[in-house]
């Protein structure tokens, strides 16, 4: 512990970050620029969201993280192993147990609390930068509230494929005024948005951090005639049998076969804890099962 | 109707040594509606000048030309522009059109300018087509392509698409045939009967004598003294 | 009547090189003028200045509004300013390039203006799309292509439709005629007369062709070095030029 400052970054760095949150949470959705620094990683790897959580973490808290929903995948074991030599805070995979949680590409299925942060991990944090490439004249679009453009890509959507296929990073409407980038997660966790959690976002080889207070209206972007939608596979998990969870699908043979199973790898323990069981699973808990 | 009073006109040539040209000096007139003055003159002795001048397209340096009590020396362009489309109508020599526009409907353009309907606009495009015997097979092609007699008579149709209170003529009957040079002079008299006020150049001298209250020669304007 | 637009002592300096100075002019509506002049006559620094684009040194462009009446553009907050630019006004380049998003379908390229003046409403913004097309007589098939896909004269066709789509009162039109082919030129002059009559916009027309003046506008300003030389109504100015300069330029036009 002694060669490391308490969670890697230094206590002005720290401290220049927590200004840029606390603005962020000031002005919902709108992003902050913020002087981003080198981190023992790669950019895309989650250095925006990594100093987020520096700055955030506390010795009692507990981290969680994810990646794709699962707390054993690279990304998140590598992030998670950082803090736990970094930081020496506890670490769970339960996402009621975690006081602090960064994610990369999902938001957790079960509904977080006052008493949580949710911090994600933003490759591209400008909704708008596909579509115009100059910062400048994306800075004064979001100044002066002109997003007609951001429709513009949902209109091409329809008139390409009948439907608004954007699937993932699609575009809210913060509190009715700044358009976000909710990092890309897919579309079926946008409502999730409005939550009791505090969101905030850090984008680390862009130099951005933007947050979602609790309780902030976030409404996914649509038109009149083609609503929002938010899309799951058909399907329930193939384990717990949840029909209201985002899935993956997972091919299991050279045959084509496969199986659809939660994103949310704790989720779908804690059911099957609980007893429920998919149709390709057997019961883990036979007593839980018979109960 | 058409009053002009004193009116002199001046080209200064600035590319050929500033060189001024005085051609029309103390010109005056005055036209009634339902009346028709012939300019006459020898060639060069300044008809089309004048008649230009009338129209606003050559700027007359002194004295006053009204028209239904706009003077065009003065008027702004937009006044003019007005004064155009609603009272003064001009049937020159050449056709002037945008290529590509059907004859007929460079024939009702004037009547849709002043926002007469569509369809009562090609009505009346059509009966003076027919009138002025233009084969209706060419009635969707642009005048641009017809012959040079062809040509002039759908100007004439154009310029009499719209019944405006003045016109300005500048030699109606050169080059059509014996019945179209009837028709012509019918719709000029038909003009008069409605109480057009008309100026008009004919070197067609039956013409000219027929449908003409009074000639002026305008080379009496023309300065004794040129420099 | 009042002027839509009132110009009054507008110059632009670009340091020590005058761009343009002394220009007061008032426009009415459903006028159309004409400026023309050589490549460098200040022309194109005008306009720029007269839509926002540029900033004059000295000088007031007035603007009828809707709501307000007259007032400065040039004095205007720059939101103000961009809300007029894509309702009120339009600006038609001469590189159809510069004024669509070449990576958007034809249809999203119209759209855009609705949907930027809180169009929201996908079938509807189709349906106007598709009409405005038509107007501009583009196959209502190549909607959903992309203007790298259209000829030259297609891509100007449908930049005209992209800003008149919201129906604005005022156009800017830089060169619009530039750089296209005579046939599809005269294709795309026809269309611009009668859409300026059909749907009675004022418009101001920047070329160095007097042809083009001669058929579009109703009056026409002449520039040279920086200055109005002559102007007045377009027939007049093109048959009895009083200028030194007028007289060469109408005298240098080569006649077919």
């Amino acid at each position: 512990m002694s060669e490391y400052n308490f969670a890697y970054l230094d206590e002005q760095t720290k401290r220049m970050i927590r200004r840029a949150i606390l603005k962020g949470l000031a002005i919902p959705g709108y992003q902050v620029p913020f002087a981003s620094r080198e981190m023992p990683m790669p950019y895309g790897w989650g250095t925006g969201g990594v100093q987020v959580s520096a700055a955030c973490l506390m010795p009692e808290d507990v981290l969680k993280v994810i990646d794709q929903g699962a707390d054993d995948t690279n990304n998140a074991v590598s992030i998670r192993k950082f803090f736990e030599k970094t930081a020496n805070v506890e670490t769970t995979a339960a996402t009621s147990e975690a006081t602090l949680i960064q994610t990369r590409h999902r938001i957790p299925e079960e509904d977080l609390t006052e008493d949580q942060i949710l911090v994600y991990q933003v490759p591209i944090p400008e909704p708008l930068r596909f579509l115009e490439p100059r910062e400048t004249e994306t800075r004064k679009m979001h100044a002066l509230e002109e997003y007609g453009l951001m429709y513009v890509k949902l209109y091409e959507d329809i008139s390409q494929h009948g439907q608004i296929a954007t699937s993932y990073s699609y575009p809210l409407k913060i509190e009715g005024r700044y358009v976000m980038d909710p990092s890309p997660i897919p579309k079926f966790d946008n409502p999730k948005m409005e939550m009791s959690a505090i969101q905030l976002f850090g984008a680390g080889r862009e130099q951005r951090i933007y947050a979602v207070p609790p309780y902030t209206k976030a409404v996914s972007l649509d038109f009149e005639d083609y609503p929002f939608e938010a899309m799951k596979a058909d399907g329930c998990c193939a384990l717990c049998g949840a029909d209201h969870t985002y899935l993956d699908e997972v091919i299991i043979d050279d045959d084509g076969g496969r199986m659809f199973v939660c994103s949310d790898t704790d989720y779908c323990e804690s059911r099957r804890a609980a007893g429920h069981v998919g149709a390709q699973a057997t019961p883990q808990n036979q007593e839980a099962a018979a109960s | 109707m058409i009053e002009i009073k004193n009116v002199s006109k001046t080209f200064t040539l600035h590319n050929q040594s500033s060189t001024s040209i005085n051609v029309m000096e103390g010109a005056k007139l005055s036209v009634k509606p339902g009346q028709c003055v012939a300019l006459t003159g020898s060639s060069g002795s300044g008809k089309s000048t004048l008649m230009r001048m009338i129209y606003g397209n050559y700027l007359t340096q002194e004295g006053e030309i009204l028209i239904d009590g706009v003077d065009v020396v003065q008027a702004e362009p937009r006044e003019i522009i007005e004064l155009r489309k609603s009272t003064l109508g001009y049937v020159s020599q050449f056709l002037r059109v945008v290529p590509r526009v059907s004859t007929l409907n460079v024939v009702a353009e004037p009547l849709l300018q002043i926002g007469v309907d569509a369809k009562v606009a090609e009505e009346r495009a059509k009966e003076l087509l027919t009138r002025l015997r233009i084969p209706q097979n060419l009635w969707q092609l642009s005048p641009l392509t017809f012959s040079g007699g062809e040509q002039q008579r759908v100007n004439i149709a154009r310029g009499f698409a719209h019944e405006y209170p003045a016109m300005l003529l500048d030699e109606p009957t050169a080059s059509l045939d014996a019945k179209n040079r009837e028709t012509v002079l019918a719709l000029i008299e038909d003009a008069k009967t409605r109480g057009a006020a008309i100026i008009g150049i004919f070197h067609d001298e039956a013409a000219r004598d027929r449908v003409c209250d009074q000639q002026i020669d305008v080379s009496i304007f023309t300065p004794k003294a040129a420099a | 009547m009042t002027p839509l637009l009132q110009v009054n002592n507008i110059e632009k300096n670009y340091g020590a090189r005058l761009g343009c100075k002394d220009v007061s002019f008032d426009l009415y509506p459903g006028e159309v003028m004409g400026i023309v002049g050589e490549s460098g006559s200040g022309k194109s620094t005008l306009l720029n200045c007269l839509a926002g684009h540029l900033e004059p040194d000295t000088g007031e462009v007035l603007f009828n509004t809707r709501i307000e009446g007259m007032r400065d553009t040039l004095k205007m907050s720059e939101p103000e300013r961009r809300m007029l630019a894509r309702t009120d006004w339009a600006f038609v380049h001469q590189n159809a390039r510069d004024g669509l998003r070449m990576g958007i379908s034809a249809g999203g390229n119209m759209g855009e203006r609705l949907m930027a003046v809180g169009d929201r409403h996908y079938g509807q913004i189709r349906t106007q799309a598709t009409e405005w097309l038509e107007k501009v007589e583009i196959s209502e098939e190549r909607i959903d292509d992309r203007p790298s896909a259209f000829s030259g004269g297609m891509q100007q066709r449908l930049q005209i439709a992209r800003n008149l789509i919201t129906g604005p009162r005022l156009v800017f039109m830089d060169e619009p005629t530039g750089g296209l082919d005579v046939s599809v030129q005269a294709r795309l002059l026809d269309l611009i007369r009668s859409l300026v009559r059909e749907l009675g916009l004022s418009a101001i027309i920047v070329t160095h062709d007097l042809a083009v003046v001669r058929l579009l506008a109703d009056r026409l300003m002449v520039m040279k070095s920086g200055h109005v030389v002559e102007s007045g109504l377009t027939d007049q100015v093109l048959d009895d030029p009083q200028d030194a300069y007028t007289q060469l330029l109408v005298s240098s036009v080569l006649q077919v």
